[in-house]
């Protein structure tokens, strides 16, 4: 089974105390959640994972995505996607626009722009491409960030707590939302939410 | 690239050193009889106007910080830094002279004054009209300071403990406060403590002139054709040097002793409940005072410009004419231009060298290595380092080309536009760079499509920073222009000594009118851009 993330014997340290330590395996389809307090090291599992861990960690282990191993890549170059506790929506640009960064090169003009309304269509979103993203309500800016990411294709995908700051009813919606949508790919969520962790329905593990 | 910052001065130092060691230029100095005088107008006017322009600030943010008023005021602050010094001692000048505006306006009913009197209150030897110009100017550049640093200092909150405490609003404020704001407050002053005692072109305007302050002695020595003075001016830059040097170990030594003094008060509890009121009113009008002065100046300057007849005791022109503007309109365009392409090429390239150093700094997420250079120009008196300069660039055959008077301000204007812009820069989301870099976008990318458009309005503002202090140069546009390079400040200060106030009206007008203009762009141009961007125009309202 080439098709999937692997973490081979993943730790991290900090001025030499381990915060994690990680073998793990997630197929297209299933979602890894890692469970623990704010501080465990869940963070610094995420940053590690995208490339983006800040100076002061020390990494061993490798990580292989698609059998391709990923452990040293530049961020960019991963094609791991992520989702922030916020949308992380850019500000300066319109909601079409911010799903055109997102979207991978090429195509024409009018290509790229029947995609980006193709994916505000199939979120509920038909005719907000010209809107200020700061015009939108929570739920709808959760959307809009989960388009952004789905058009950069990526081959795997991050979830750091997405839903923890949307109301009860939304984040259900958004939750199954999210899941339906990354059904091709492996996903490992984040989070010290018990409730996220059951609606995920994968296998529960602690960062250490 | 920033350490690059550090070769203009120590090359200045060096070139000063040179001239100063090898030749007669130690005895020259000693011989001329002015210095004692020189140096001890240079000691008080600086000490004397920074601890003024110190106390006004503290106390105008103690006592007023949460008055009505308050808000107004602050938003005067801006316009006010980017007032060169020049204009505004030229403002001032019009002002207190014995023919200004207020002797105009109490002459003849009050004074009995039918001409302008014989007064000495402009240039007067004790330095008096010169060193209340530099609290003028001074007091906007440390009140803006402060005001930034102000939100680290938790003010709001320690505010209303003293006051729960039962402290009064300035007791409260002095005890729990400004210890941490005076920390963060330090290198301003000390570059205000700097430039008060070593500044040229406001001592020119306002200051005396036999003997003038050291400073200006040694700019009139450097401009001799002749080059024979260059020796006395160079060991007069370095008597300067060691001047400041000894003022600033003075004023740390001062700290020292007065710093115990706040927590051995703290622990008296006086709640100094009737210091309010007071306090309050004297902020209020030294607030008042310096707004109306620097106001009144600019008002007065613009009225000399448009003035036809106005004699003596009239407080208004009896007539108003273009004339001035249409006669030198060639010459002003001329300079208009001169300046403008100087400024907007040294802030450019300040822009450029800020941007690269930050964005180096943030991709390696390591800090800025000697960063503590860039703020070496603001307190290193340009006087010391400038005649140093001027000699080399005769050397190489570099002076008096608009290229190395750009060279020259860049050293200046790269501080300020650091000071803008990092704040700014660094406070930057990073998980925008994150969210986009997980989408596959090259570092490149992120920079210019996203770091850099949504710092737009800081970024503006950087480089209407920029171009203020350009404009403002006097000095460096002086000695390494060689006198061929013609600005609006150069010229100002050149006119000053005459008697056109016409002529000195209009140029003084348009050295404040192109830094005002390039703060209104700064502040519409992103407006405009984001008008249907509500987070990016609360993100800017919420950083002002």
């Amino acid at each position: 089974m080439t098709l999937c993330l692997t973490l081979k014997a993943l730790q991290i340290d900090r001025a030499g105390t381990p915060l994690v330590r990680l073998s793990a395996t997630v197929t297209p389809g299933e979602v890894l959640t890692v469970m623990g307090p704010s501080g465990s090291g869940k963070s610094t599992l995420l940053a590690a994972l995208i490339g983006a861990l800040p100076p002061g960690f020390a990494q061993s282990g490798e990580v292989f995505l698609n059998g391709r191993n990923i452990t040293d890549l530049p961020t960019p170059q991963r094609r791991i996607g992520l989702l922030f506790q916020d949308d992380v929506l850019f500000p300066h640009l319109s909601v079409a626009q911010n799903l055109g960064f997102g979207l991978r090169p090429g195509g024409s003009r009018t290509e790229r722009q029947d995609r980006i309304a193709e994916a505000l269509d199939r979120m509920g979103l038909a005719g907000f491409g010209p809107r200020d993203p700061a015009s939108l309500s929570g739920g709808q800016r959760a959307r809009v960030a989960l388009a952004r990411t789905l058009l950069s294709e990526p081959l795997a995908l991050l979830l750091d707590e997405p839903f923890s700051r949307l109301d009860q009813t939304l984040r259900a919606q958004i939750r199954d939302l999210v899941f339906a949508e990354a059904r091709s790919l492996p996903v490992i969520l984040v989070t010290h939410d018990p409730e996220d962790a059951r609606a995920a329905g994968g296998p529960v593990v602690n960062p250490l | 690239m920033l350490a690059g910052l550090g070769l203009p001065i120590a090359a200045g130092l060096a070139g000063t050193l040179a001239p100063a060691l090898s030749g007669h230029g130690f005895a020259a100095l000693m011989d001329w009889p002015g210095l004692p005088r020189a140096l001890a107008l240079s000691l008080g006017t600086g000490l004397v106007s920074t601890l003024l322009a110190l106390a006004i600030t503290v106390l105008m943010i103690g006592a007023l910080h949460d008055r009505p008023g308050f808000v107004a005021f602050r938003r005067m602050l801006s316009p006010l830094l980017a007032l060169p010094h020049a204009a505004a001692a030229l403002g001032l000048a019009f002002l207190v002279a014995p023919s200004g505006w207020i002797a105009r306006l109490f002459s003849p009913w009050a004074t009995g004054w039918d001409t302008a009197p014989d007064l000495l209150i402009l240039n007067d030897p004790m330095g008096l009209a010169l060193t209340l110009g530099l609290v003028a100017k001074e007091v906007p550049f440390l009140m803006l300071m402060a005001l930034a640093i102000l939100p680290q200092t938790d003010m709001a909150r320690r505010g209303q403990i003293a006051a729960s405490l039962g402290y009064g609003r300035v007791a409260g404020f002095v005890l729990s406060i400004l210890p941490a704001l005076y920390r963060g407050l330090r290198l301003p002053v000390f570059a205000v403590l700097a430039y008060g005692m070593t500044n040229v072109d406001m001592a020119m305007i306002l200051g005396p002139n036999l003997p003038p302050s050291l400073a200006v002695q040694i700019t009139d020595w450097m401009g001799d054709p002749s080059l024979q003075h260059v020796p006395t001016a160079a060991a007069g830059a370095l008597v300067q040097l060691a001047l400041v040097a000894a003022a600033l170990a003075l004023w740390l030594a001062a700290e020292r002793i007065l710093a115990p003094l706040i927590p051995a008060l703290a622990s008296h509890g006086y709640r100094a409940w009737g210091w309010d009121a007071p306090l309050a009113g004297l902020a209020g009008t030294w607030a008042g005072l310096i707004a109306l002065g620097l106001g009144a100046g600019m008002a007065g300057l613009a009225l000399w410009s448009f003035a036809g007849l106005w004699q003596f005791p009239d407080a208004l022109p009896q007539s108003l004419t273009l004339q001035t503007w249409t006669k030198a309109a060639p010459d002003l365009a001329q300079q208009s231009l001169t300046t403008l392409m100087i400024a907007l090429t040294a802030s450019l390239g300040a822009l450029a060298l800020a941007l690269a150093a930050l964005e180096a700094e943030a991709r390696s997420c390591r800090p800025i290595g000697a960063a503590w250079l860039i703020y070496l120009p603001l307190i290193m008196p340009q006087v010391a380092f400038l005649p140093g300069l001027q000699v080399l660039a005769l050397y190489v055959g570099a002076k008096g080309s608009v290229a190395t008077v750009i060279a020259a301000h860049l050293v200046f204007v790269l501080p300020y536009v650091w000071l803008s812009l990092a704040p700014a820069f660094r406070g930057w989301d990073g998980r925008i760079g994150l969210a986009a870099a997980c989408m596959g976008t090259p570092p490149a990318r992120i920079f210019w499509r996203l770091r850099l458009l949504m710092l737009a309005a800081p970024v503006l503002t950087a480089l209407a920073v920029g171009s203020a202090v350009s404009v403002g140069q006097y000095l460096p546009t002086l000695m390494l222009g060689g006198g061929r390079v013609e600005t609006l400040t150069t010229e100002a200060v050149a006119l000053s000594s005459g008697g056109n106030r016409r002529l000195i009206g209009a140029t003084a007008l348009l050295q404040m009118a192109l830094p005002a203009l390039g703060f209104a762009l700064a502040l519409i141009v992103p407006r405009v851009i984001f008008r249907n961007r509500r987070a990016m125009l609360a993100e800017r309202s919420a950083a002002r």
